[in-house]
């Protein structure tokens, strides 16, 4: 991946940016004036947010094709910061949050938010969506309410439909008619598959559908717009007036418990929104590069300090938009410097027409993204994951509904860390071990990087492994290694989740091993799992390394099995595992005539207290013709793998190379000398090395004294299935 | 070069059920470094005990070994320590507690104060068996230190000792040390760079101390140096343990105040979970 753009390409790429610019313009338009409305703050201040921000970002920030702009999440925060503040101290809280995210940018703690367990964040999240649902919902069905709490809201959605059918005046009724018809159309919108259709975003749609409804009833029909007059959108100050008229922020509540409270929030989700929306981003960018994150950071704080200086709210970067840019060709920064610069335009031609949108029409655009926040689905994903996690995200949601956004995370960290200790019976666990630097990596001989953890992972110390997979290259091979982990959770196995797309898409691997001795709850493969006391024979759903030898199995024609098997007659007639004992084999892959297996093994070496129990993965190949009996090994491995003595190195002659490299033994040098004609040799030389041992009428091979990847496993498949064909051709 | 680097050794003898597989132990260790055995028991001197010590030391095979049986009464802690300085100790053996139920390993609190305050090496078992478990594969620390190069020496004498057939030298790269913050893609190749640069500096300069050891000790012993990244003292544990060591040989601690029992680092960590057995060099 180069870097540098030459000047040359950075010009080429302005049309296709320029132009993803105006469609992403056209989105954030509506949304921005929505979600500053259902701030209760003046619309423009949401154009404000977005135009700030896309100029300050673009310049100043750290990722590449994200679009800044008033968040969604931040809703919640900013009314509750309005209503208890007022509007001039609130963009103080604003200015204050932009120098808080500015500091914490420059301690690099854009990380802050790995600290939250994601089932907690999802929950925030979920209960932000019911804010705006809930208050939008009503101002849509053109009945304005006022109630004390966001739960009062939602409770009172049936009241407002009921009466909503039973209204007689007609204005009122034609401003429902245009909130539900909206709303149909931010649902049923990406169902139709029309070209002409798809060319503009649906909330664009609908301004223009108003506006243009607006005309025809003035200019065609020459009637006053039949949508009642308090439905209407107020008027929108032009640039000039918004420049005359710069708010004055109040910063006399600054000693206050409120007004901090407010900061400490309104920069929590902001950063919280932000860093989700640049994760999932990075995973769509064409150009897959890493966005600097605390660079990013920083420009978010210094456009928050900027936008609340003009009368905007906090920028944040916004998930929709920023997709909106990639599917339209945006390549670079370029694309969110222009939807600033476009909607600058709009603002400056079109402020007096916007005035002619429907409010009911503009909040169902909001009611759409409040409801897709909530997003029922997660309720039933997070049921299979795991009914923990339901806990968790339903004790987030209602605290953060009913009190208030700090309190709602604090409950949903409690909630986590509670659940963490009653699932394992153990706080000793999580208090001995939380500083203890659990992580180790390092490369190993064949250039893969081998991480292994300790004791546990879960949200309180993920940050630790993080740290260690973020200075991986994502081109590299990398296994993370959880059998000496006790209890691994769902925040950490979706994040690792995450890592997979990104090593997978950037070229290199990530694996994990060592969950299958953790047991789950549920067959998910997100779910928490903890260590069992005692090796068990049933295991209950599939790790993502089972399901992937599965899908393996498949394209080498097969059978994939998971059960613990305890008869291994075959494997104990090898001199390997004479001083050894096999406890059981599991996670076999069996080709269709029996002759070749892969396998996970668990064995143990000595006994009481000095017994050792070793898992590895090897290959047995049940040769059709006699061989002799030999072990050929790298030089020097010998006596640690076989507790004998005596035996002499066999050195083929003419193969002066090969007999310095490898260790060969045997009871027969005669025959053995026979066996390993040329081909054999050069095979062996050729290819990468591996343990293989000879019992006469079968081979095992291994390479490591662990559980490989799946990478790994293709490889010595590949491997062994070429040395059978060798050997059966000779 | 040729150098003895252990003279007496010492190991306390408490009446529990590891009390031969303790005896056994320090007495296979003594006849393989061919030193002299000295066994303290914290208490009064009773010719019962002394018969059971005895028994035990018979039954190993007495007449290849040179001991001597010392009965000195006090607090335990005091008790060692003075005994180790009076009678020239320069290696104490030491026995580890498993935990419950676990295949954990931690050192009591008599061991513990004995190990960070002795003056002698210290050789911290976490099996001690009747029988004698083969050490096949030693791990050692490749810190940048004054020490380490006769804690290298020391691994090696030891391993051509007990003939092991392995010893792996780990020099532990601190994230600190690659001084590289990673952010995008820039950052981070600068960070490989540096990163791939530590690790051969550190590999050449554990090359350095390697050719330093004489042939004898080295020529039946395959020598491997690995790089690890993680926590200084603790992830060598760690790596110990994933590698299936038999061995761990460690600097000793430079100081132990008060502040590194609270922040822990370096050997207290290892103290807290033994991965294996440890040899401490001082």
């Amino acid at each position: 991946m180069k870097q540098k753009n030459t000047i040359g390409e950075t010009i080429a790429s302005i049309p296709r940016n320029l132009f993803s610019g105006l469609v992403v313009s056209l989105i954030a338009l509506p949304l921005s004036l929505g979600l500053a409305m259902a701030c209760d703050a003046p619309p423009i201040a949401g154009v404000i947010t977005s135009i700030v921000g896309g100029i300050v970002v673009a310049i100043c920030g750290g990722s590449f094709v994200t679009i800044s702009g008033p968040g969604k999440g931040l809703v919640g925060v900013v009314l509750v910061a309005v209503s208890t503040l007022g509007l001039n101290a609130t963009f103080a809280a604003i200015i204050s949050s932009g120098i808080l995210l500015l500091i914490l940018g420059y301690l690099r703690l854009g990380k802050l938010a790995d600290y939250f367990p994601s089932s907690a964040i999802q929950g925030v999240l979920a209960a932000i969506g019911l804010i705006i649902l809930g208050k939008q919902f009503h101002i849509m069905m053109g009945h304005k309410i006022e109630r004390d709490n966001a739960l009062e809201y939602l409770v009172a959605i049936p009241e407002t439909i009921v009466h909503v059918l039973n209204v007689q005046d007609p204005g009122l009724v034609n401003a429902s008619i245009a909130g539900v018809l909206s709303l149909l159309l931010m649902i049923f919108y990406s169902k139709i598959r029309n070209k002409y259709l798809q060319l503009v975003p649906a909330p664009m749609w609908i301004v223009i559908g108003s506006i243009g409804f607006s005309y025809y009833c003035e200019l065609i029909l020459k009637i006053p717009n039949p949508i009642s007059e308090q439905y209407m959108m107020p008027s929108i100050p032009g640039l000039t007036e918004v420049v005359n008229d710069l708010p004055s922020p109040d910063f006399g509540l600054i000693g206050r418990v409120e007004f901090w409270s407010s900061v400490v929030a309104l920069t929590l989700i902001a950063s919280i929104e932000s860093l989700l929306s640049i994760k999932a981003i990075d995973k769509l960018d064409p150009k897959k590069r890493r966005s600097n994150v605390n660079k990013d950071i920083k420009a978010l704080g210094l456009a928050t300090a900027l936008s609340g200086f003009f009368g905007g709210l906090n920028v944040v970067t916004v998930i929709a938009p920023s997709s909106v840019n990639i599917s339209n060709g945006g390549t670079n920064r370029f694309g969110n410097l222009f939807h600033a610069f476009f909607l600058t335009v709009f603002i400056l031609l079109f402020n007096t027409e916007l005035a002619r949108i429907p409010l009911s029409a503009l909040m169902a655009i909001l009611v759409y993204t409040g409801y897709k926040l909530a997003a029922p689905k997660m309720l039933k994903r997070l049921f299979l994951i795991g009914k923990e996690q339901l806990i968790i995200f339903l004790s987030t949601l209602l605290v953060t509904l009913q009190v208030g956004l700090i309190s709602g995370i604090t409950a949903g960290l409690l909630a986590t860390f509670l659940i963490h200790v009653v699932v394992n019976k153990s706080i000793v666990l999580f208090l001995k071990n939380l500083v203890k630097p659990n992580v180790l990596m390092y490369k190993e001989d064949s250039g893969n990087y081998f991480i292994s953890v300790k004791h546990f992972c879960s949200f309180l110390n993920f940050n630790k492994l993080k740290d260690k997979l973020s200075v991986i290259p994502e081109q590299k091979d990398v296994i993370i290694d959880f059998t000496m982990c006790a209890f691994v959770d769902h925040s950490v196995m979706e994040n690792l989740n995450d890592y997979q797309e990104l090593f997978h898409k950037k070229g290199g691997t990530l694996e994990v091993i060592g969950l299958e001795l953790l047991d789950a709850n549920s067959g998910h493969p997100f779910a928490l799992r903890r260590l069992l006391p005692l090796s068990n024979l049933i295991n209950s759903g599939a790790t993502k390394r089972e399901n992937d030898l599965q899908d393996l199995g498949e394209s080498f024609n097969l059978t994939f099995n998971n059960n613990k098997s305890v008869k291994n007659n075959e494997l104990e007639k090898f001199i390997f595992f004479k001083t050894k004992k096999i406890d059981y084999t599991y996670n076999r892959l069996v080709n269709s005539d029996g002759s070749v297996s892969v396998f996970d093994i668990s064995f143990s070496e000595g006994e009481f207290i000095a017994k050792e129990v070793i898992r590895s993965t090897m290959m047995y190949i049940n040769t059709s013709s006699d061989i002799p009996e030999f072990a050929l090994t790298k030089e020097g491995l010998l006596e640690r793998l076989y507790a004998l003595a005596g035996q002499k190195d066999i050195n083929i002659p003419e193969f002066d190379d090969f007999s310095d490299r490898f260790y060969l033994i045997g009871d027969n040098p005669k025959k053995i000398r026979a066996f390993f004609t040329e081909k054999i040799v050069r095979f062996f030389e050729s290819n990468p090395y591996y343990h293989v041992e000879s019992n006469g009428s079968g081979l095992l091979v291994f390479s490591k004294e662990r559980v490989a990847g799946v990478k790994e496993i293709k490889q010595m498949l590949d491997f062994g299935l070429r040395l059978q064909t060798q050997i059966s051709k000779s | 070069m040729s150098f003895k680097k252990f003279n007496t050794i010492g190991v306390g003898v408490a009446f529990s059920p590891n009390l031969q597989a303790n005896i056994f132990e320090a007495a296979r260790l003594a006849v393989f470094l061919k030193c002299d055995l000295v066994l303290i028991h914290v208490g009064q001197e009773n010719d019962n005990k002394k018969a059971i010590v005895e028994q035990h030391l018979n039954s190993f095979g007495a007449e290849k070994l040179n001991y001597r049986i010392l009965f000195l009464p006090g607090n335990p802690v005091n008790v060692i320590l003075t005994a180790i300085k009076e009678n020239t100790i320069d290696l104490m053996v030491l026995g580890a507690l498993k935990q419950e139920n676990f295949f954990k390993y931690y050192l009591g609190s008599i061991a513990r104060q004995i190990t960070r305050q002795a003056s002698c090496s210290i050789l911290l078992l976490i099996n001690p068996s009747v029988e004698r478990v083969p050490c096949n594969h030693i791990v050692v620390n490749g810190l940048k230190d004054p020490k380490t190069k006769d804690t290298i020496q020391s691994a090696f004498f030891v391993g051509y000792k007990l003939k092991a057939s392995k010893i792996t030298v780990v020099e532990e790269v601190a994230q600190e040390e690659v001084n590289v913050k990673v952010d995008d893609d820039k950052t981070l190749r600068q960070s490989t760079i540096v990163r791939e640069r530590l690790m051969m500096r550190e590999k050449k300069r554990v090359e350095k101390l390697l050719r330093e050891i004489p042939e004898v000790y080295s020529k039946d012993i395959v020598v491997k140096s690995q790089a690890i990244f993680g926590k200084r003292g603790y992830s060598i544990g760690h790596y110990a343990q994933i590698v299936r060591a038999d061995l761990l040989v460690m600097n000793a601690p430079s100081k132990t105040s008060f502040w590194d029992r609270l922040f822990p680092h370096d050997i207290e960590h290892i103290l807290g979970e033994l991965p294996t057995d440890v040899l401490i060099i001082r």
